[in-house]
């Protein structure tokens, strides 16, 4: 989804734009790969990288309750990005990785980042087996012989102040957004390549300051990748994924215009798998609750309504001081959902200045 | 109003252009000295910052192979894998420049020279580029960017770009940063790279601190020699210009306007004199920073170009200071006209009335500051503690000049024989308090001479003598490998009195960066080592590997004396047996046997020797050395070291002297103005004594003496602040500096020379006067009486 | 064009004023000598109308205008715009030529005279590039005045003005002094030792122990 590919941008955009700026770079797609509509998916390699592309990134975020009472949250995120549609063996930087982590518990939240660059060894993404890695953050495949080779994940990952080990055992299949997983993201017709496997349960450890805790909960993994970003005058996103208890799952982001109304697009998720394209404007994001962040104000507490479905829900955040503090800082933490439907899930803000 | 107002103040400098050059003057050798002072400290500061930039000062921890060799990327990528965060670089010589290949995705981020993070435009660009310092922009090197935080002879890219020149693939060296992820193990269980902690004590800023205090110290004294010329200009402007004034106030110009104009003139002639002031600095400076330069490099390794750049920042603080200085030395003139009765007479300021209470404030001021100077000196406390002794003592002695002088006078009374005598002697107590300002510059620029100079030439007496002692061998050569040194000493072999092993490794000493000198038993050593102190047998200690030298730099830091014991190696402590000079060393050193230094570090093979041969065998052994191939940096002869380090000496101090000597010219010229103002104000003195019969050129040849005796009088009070000086110089501020201490030598040929000087300044300063008295017409004298109603 | 009425003045330290009771009137066109003993008070009476200095009672009013009131400021614009002044001593600016120091007050007061005609008819068309100290006696108290008159004051304060001068100068100055003061109807105050000056002169005050006789 587009929102991911801004935040990737503006996130290196002090290492990478620079001089020509953010909206060139977006017009220069020369030499790339283009998404392809009629994309024959094939997996496990389309689990790895496509360095023709400028973009890409495996995103995944975990809904945790701690057996010690409380809610937590853990995101991981690998970003690449090419400098140039080569990626050359050795220091010769053409391809670029970042990753971001983050732990929020009900009264903290933690972050780290990190760079590399491709070639050394240092981080990158193999399809077979499956590892996606940065340093000692780590995600990868246990190796099952059966099913998707994403079915079976463990997930490791190191900051200043914390680190979490968890496991991950996908209950459902893979889910493609949009049009068999292209997603088309405005008018001006910017797409993506986009998939999801939404279904993870997740058992395993967080490590903080104040000790060990156990936790069990719900993951979401996210793979995209595109040569296009944003249009200009689209400010930043309001982005979710919920997690039903009755096993549906909703993903929906609202792009914010500064030219127009915002732009609202989802995709809802049946318990088996069998997904629909939300048409735009039929999802609904109202803010309820503005909280003082980082010394400014953002929506952390959501009315959420889908036409059609009947759905009314109450989207809010465990921690509202979920701030992930890195080179772009954003907002990102897990959510609870009540109202029509019960669940978890997480939020994700950017733009908010 | 104002232009008609101010035309005729300013008229009166078309009259007396000398006064007008005088008080310009003035104000532009203080604004010269003071900013000229700080250009060097600036441009010397920036050198450091530039230095820290790129790393070399070692502000992070780094990660190294033990034998120097370069680390194979996977061992990088293992300890990245591992959790921790390391940064390679890689470090070589390309182009004839130390070229510097950084990672700035996992770099600290103050690790990136400054310039690069901000102003360029990002990875993908700094990742093409290859940036080099400005004095290296001519180099011609393909897409060289010249970035001006860059230290000279250094060039930074990013370490793909260095990879492609150089061929070069593996680090040289890991940084790690500062703040490592949560639940690690320590990185030095993690990997058999050696783990270098950061070096606190080769900041050169920390290092070069005394040094550029000193230099300092010496700006602020010329400073206010400077403005003690000024003050006394616009003094005499004002004490001339009294008649107009009151001509203008009896006219009709209001006193807040005659006061703002002649503040308005006073803001202008600073203005003019302020930026000549500048300009003056920067040819000053510009000319004394090849010797800094020098000095620093010399002294402290501290990389420091000899080019000076000009910031204007400095040049407007600097007209800001000339502006400022103008204002306090104009200030009390001000007040006196603003309180100058518009009626009043034309009669000279009443000299000494009051005078006696000023005395005894001044004289209970310089006691305080005495006993502030001796309790600042008693306990050690650094370098700033140090430097507070010596300002309170140099103002304190500038303040006990005039008590003083009034004191000696008034004890000279009985001594007078005859009227005139007595005249002269109380005439001279009156005139004391009218020069003591131009006195004071005298004795601060006399004390600050004969301090720097004694200094000084102890240094080099010491300096010499421990040369002498330091360098025993004839020759001194350095190989590469054991191999190449077998070959050396087949070469030489048979030619030599004694060929002697050296060898050296680079070590902390007690917590602090230091090294281990390997040293052969050998009389060379034996007789001639410059041990301070030693226990007896201390050489048989020494090799029989039960007792260590330490140099004097580390033991007085540390506190050490015979007898402590000094961890060396793991599983090796010795106590001390000797502490021995190593001047010009910023660092501990420690001395061991060669017998048990090969013990203790096996792997330390000795690179070097010390070659003992007839002194004219010399050249040719080493022409036979180079033939063999041994490169010129490798060979060392005995003359040429000591040539070498003398000339780095010299350099050292040549900014000193040239200071010390200009701040003597400053107030040679602060004392010709005092007595100009003077001469004037002091005809009616003068006339009653020659209407009473007198001839003119006795009162002027009494006026010379007079001159000279009080110069001389200076000279004599100057000598003890200038020895207590050199004492603090050498006892405080050098131990605490440079971390050894100096035996104090007086040189008293040096005193006379200077004694001459302040009385040729003096002399040369009232001649003029002198004999425009002489020559002056007698209707001159003879207005005294008509003017003084 | 002045009036003073009941000044007093004692100077601090001393037992009896110096000036005790002093009415005194001039009209504009008037010419009046004021005599009397050293130390009977001439001087300090000059300087209290000047506004030098302040009495301890008694009105000044110059051309209607009460000193009383006014602050050091308002004096100096007073000395500048109506009063000129003549001292014994001429009190040039040493460093200004002669036309510069004719002009001085004028400019100072804002105007700028014509100094033609004023300097022939003080004999000094040829004298004004010279600066003060080049000039005779007589010659440096003609530019004095003419200094007063080009600022075209309404009353001239001259204070011993030929004191200075051998008697045949102090003549020809108190000869141009008086027609100059006739000519632009200004106001003359002239202290003078000389009774056979002070006969010139239209009117004649003297001063004796602070009172006016």
């Amino acid at each position: 989804m587009s929102v991911r590919i801004a935040l990737l941008l503006l996130a290196l955009w002090p290492l990478t734009a620079g001089a020509q700026g953010f909206a060139n770079l977006g017009t220069e797609a020369e030499g790339y790969a283009l998404p392809d509509p009629d994309h024959v998916w094939d997996f496990p390699a389309d689990h790895g990288p496509h360095p023709d592309f400028r973009i890409e990134w495996w995103y995944l975020t975990a809904s945790l309750q701690g057996d010690d009472g409380h809610r937590y949250g853990v995101q991981w995120t690998l970003f690449r990005l090419a400098l140039t549609p080569q990626s050359p063996e050795g220091w010769g930087a053409e391809q670029i990785w970042m990753g971001h982590a983050g732990l929020t518990a009900e009264d903290s939240h933690h972050s780290a980042e990190r760079f590399a660059r491709g070639g050394i060894g240092q981080a990158g993404v193999t399809a077979q087996p499956f590892e996606a890695w940065i340093d000692d953050w780590r995600m990868a495949g246990q190796g099952t012989d059966t099913g998707d080779a994403l079915d079976a994940l463990t997930l490791t990952s190191r900051g200043p102040d914390f680190a979490y080990d968890l496991d991950l055992e996908a209950t459902g299949p893979l889910v493609f957004h949009g049009q068999n997983g292209y997603s088309v993201k405005s008018e001006a017709g910017q797409a993506s390549n986009y998939y999801s496997q939404p279904f993870y349960e997740v058992s395993g450890t967080l490590m903080l300051p104040g000790g060990e805790v156990a936790v069990t909960g719900q993951g979401w993994l996210d793979r995209e990748w595109s040569s296009q970003p944003l249009t200009d005058s689209q400010t930043g996103w309001d982005w979710i994924s919920l997690q039903f208890d009755d096993g549906a799952r909703l993903m929906g982001y609202r792009l914010r215009d500064a030219s127009g109304p915002a732009y609202t697009v989802g995709t809802w998720i049946e318990a088996d798998g069998t997904t629909q394209a939300l048409s735009p404007g039929d999802l609904i994001m109202t803010p309820l609750t503005e909280t003082e962040v980082a010394g400014r104000s953002l929506p952390t507490e959501w009315q959420v309504d889908l036409a059609g479905r009947d759905l009314s829900l109450r989207v809010g955040a465990i921690n509202p001081q979920s701030w992930q503090d890195v080179g772009f800082a954003y907002w990102e933490g897990p959510v609870t959902v009540s109202g029509t439907r019960q669940g978890v899930g997480y939020l994700e803000m950017t733009g908010y200045d | 109003m104002t232009r008609a107002g101010l035309s005729a103040l300013l008229s009166h400098w078309r009259q007396r252009p000398g006064q007008l050059a005088a008080l310009v003057l003035g104000l532009m050798l203080a604004t010269a000295l003071w900013s000229g002072v700080q250009a060097i400290n600036a441009e010397a500061r920036n050198a450091y910052d530039r230095a820290e930039g790129v790393l070399t000062q070692g502000r992070f921890a780094r990660l190294a192979r033990a034998d120097g060799g370069p680390i194979p990327v996977a061992d990088y990528v293992a300890l990245r894998r591992a959790g921790y965060l390391v940064s390679p670089v890689i470090e070589t010589d390309y182009a004839g420049l130390t070229l510097l290949g950084l990672d700035p995705l996992t770099a600290p981020a103050d690790a990136l020279p400054g310039g690069i993070a901000t102003e360029t435009t990002g990875f993908a660009d700094f990742s093409a580029q290859l940036y080099v310092s400005p004095e290296s922009a001519d180099q011609g090197l393909p897409g060289a960017q010249v970035l001006p935080s860059l230290p000279p002879g250094t060039a930074v890219a990013d370490i793909s770009t260095v990879a492609r020149l150089t061929g070069v693939f593996d680090p040289t060296y890991l940084l790690v940063l500062p703040d490592q992820p949560a639940f690690l193990p320590p990185i030095e269980t993690a990997t058999d790279l050696e783990l270098r902690l950061p070096d606190d004590s080769t900041d050169p800023g920390e290092m070069t601190a005394a040094f550029h205090m000193n230099l300092t110290a010496f700006g602020l004294l010329s400073f206010g020699v400077g403005l003690f010329i000024a003050h006394a200009a616009i003094g005499l402007a004002v004490e001339q210009r009294r008649p107009v004034i009151r001509t203008l106030r009896a006219l009709g110009l209001p006193l807040r306007r005659l006061i703002a104009l002649l503040a308005l003139e006073l803001l202008g002639i600073a203005a003019i004199a302020g930026i000549l002031g500048v300009l003056l600095g920067y040819v000053i400076a510009a000319a004394l920073l090849p010797g800094v330069a020098g000095t620093l490099r010399g002294l402290y390794g501290a990389p420091i170009g000899a080019e000076l750049g000009f910031d204007p920042a400095w040049a407007l603080a600097a007209l800001a200071i000339a502006l400022i200085g103008a204002g306090v030395a104009g200030a009390s003139a001000l007040w006196r006209v603003a309180h100058m009765p518009i009626l009043a007479p034309a009669l000279p300021r009443a000299w000494a009335m009051d005078h006696g209470r000023i005395l005894r404030r001044q004289a209970l001021a310089a006691a305080a500051l005495f006993a502030l100077a001796a309790l600042f000196a008693a306990v050690p406390g650094g370098l700033v503690l140090a430097f507070a002794s010596l300002a309170a003592l140099l103002l304190g002695a500038a303040l006990a000049l005039p008590p003083v002088l009034s004191w000696l006078l008034s004890r000279a009374r009985p001594l007078a024989r005859g009227a005139f005598a007595e005249w002269v002697l109380a005439d001279t107590r009156q005139q004391v308090s009218g020069l003591s300002l131009a006195l004071m510059a005298l004795l601060l620029a006399l004390a600050a001479n004969v301090g720097v100079s004694t200094m000084v030439g102890s240094f080099r007496e010491t300096f010499v003598q421990w040369l002498d002692q330091r360098l025993g061998a004839e020759l001194y050569l350095r190989a590469s490998n054991p191999q190449e040194l077998d070959r050396l000493t087949a070469i030489l072999g048979g030619r030599t009195d004694a060929i002697l092993p050296v060898a050296s490794v680079d070590r902390p000493l007690l917590g602090q960066p230091g090294s281990i000198l390997a040293q052969a038993d050998d009389p060379t050593y034996r007789e001639r080592w410059p041990l301070l102190d030693a226990a007896p047998d201390a050489f048989d200690a020494l090799h029989a590997g039960t007792g260590v030298f330490v140099n004097e730099q580390i033991a007085l830091r540390e506190g050490l004396s015979l007898g402590d014991p000094v961890p060396l190696a793991p599983g090796l402590t010795l106590p001390v047996v000797a502490i021995y000079a190593d001047y010009g060393n910023p660092e501990g050193q420690a001395v061991m046997g060669l017998g048990p230094f090969r013990a203790a570090f096996p792997d330390v093979p000795p690179l070097g020797l010390a070659i003992r041969a007839d002194p004219d065998a010399v050249p040719g052994l080493i022409e036979d050395l180079r033939a063999a191939g041994l490169p010129d940096g490798a060979i060392s002869d005995q003359a040429n070291m000591r040539r070498i380090s003398l000339m780095v000496f010299e350099r050292t101090f040549r900014v000193t002297d040239a200071l010390s000597a200009l701040t003597l010219g400053v107030a040679g010229l602060a004392i010709l103005l005092s007595f100009l103002t003077l001469a004037r104000m002091r005809l009616p003195q003068l006339a009653p004594v020659w209407a009473i019969g007198q001839t003119r050129t006795r009162l002027a040849g009494t006026e010379l003496g007079r001159s000279l005796a009080l110069a001389a009088l200076t000279f004599l009070l100057a000598l003890p602040v200038g020895l207590a000086l050199a004492w603090l110089l050498l006892n405080r501020v050098n131990t605490e500096a440079f971390g050894w201490r100096l035996p104090m030598i007086l040189f008293p040929g040096d005193w006379l020379r200077l004694a001459l000087l302040a009385a040729l300044a003096a002399g040369l300063a009232a001649t003029l006067p002198a004999l425009r008295l002489a020559r002056m017409a007698p209707a001159r004298l003879l207005q005294v009486f008509v003017h003084e109603r | 064009m002045l009036v003073v009425e009941d000044l007093a003045k004692t100077y601090p330290g001393a037992t009896t004023p110096v000036l005790d009771g002093v009415s005194l009137s001039v009209a504009a066109g008037e010419t009046v000598a004021l005599t009397g003993e050293s130390g009977s008070g001439k001087s300090t009476l000059l300087h209290l109308v000047a506004g030098l200095d302040t009495p301890e009672h008694g009105r000044i009013a110059v051309g209607g205008a009460d000193l009383a009131p006014l602050d050091d400021a308002g004096r100096a614009a007073l000395r500048r715009d109506r009063i000129g002044l003549v001292f014994q001593q001429f009190n040039l600016i040493p460093s200004l030529t002669v036309e510069a120091n004719l002009a001085f007050q004028a400019r100072l007061a804002g105007r700028t005279p014509d100094l033609g005609p004023l300097a022939a008819r003080l004999g000094l068309s040829d004298l004004m590039r010279r600066y003060p100290e080049e000039l005779s006696g007589g010659q440096q108290q003609r530019v004095a005045i003419g200094r007063a008159l080009a600022a075209a004051p309404g009353l001239i304060l001259a204070d011993e003005p030929t004191g200075n001068l051998d008697e045949a100068t102090g003549d020809a100055v108190l000869d141009l002094l008086m027609e100059l003061a006739e000519t632009t109807g200004a106001a003359l105050l002239m202290v003078t030792h000389s009774e056979r000056l002070a006969a010139r002169l239209s009117r004649r005050v003297h001063l004796s122990r602070g009172r006016l006789t």
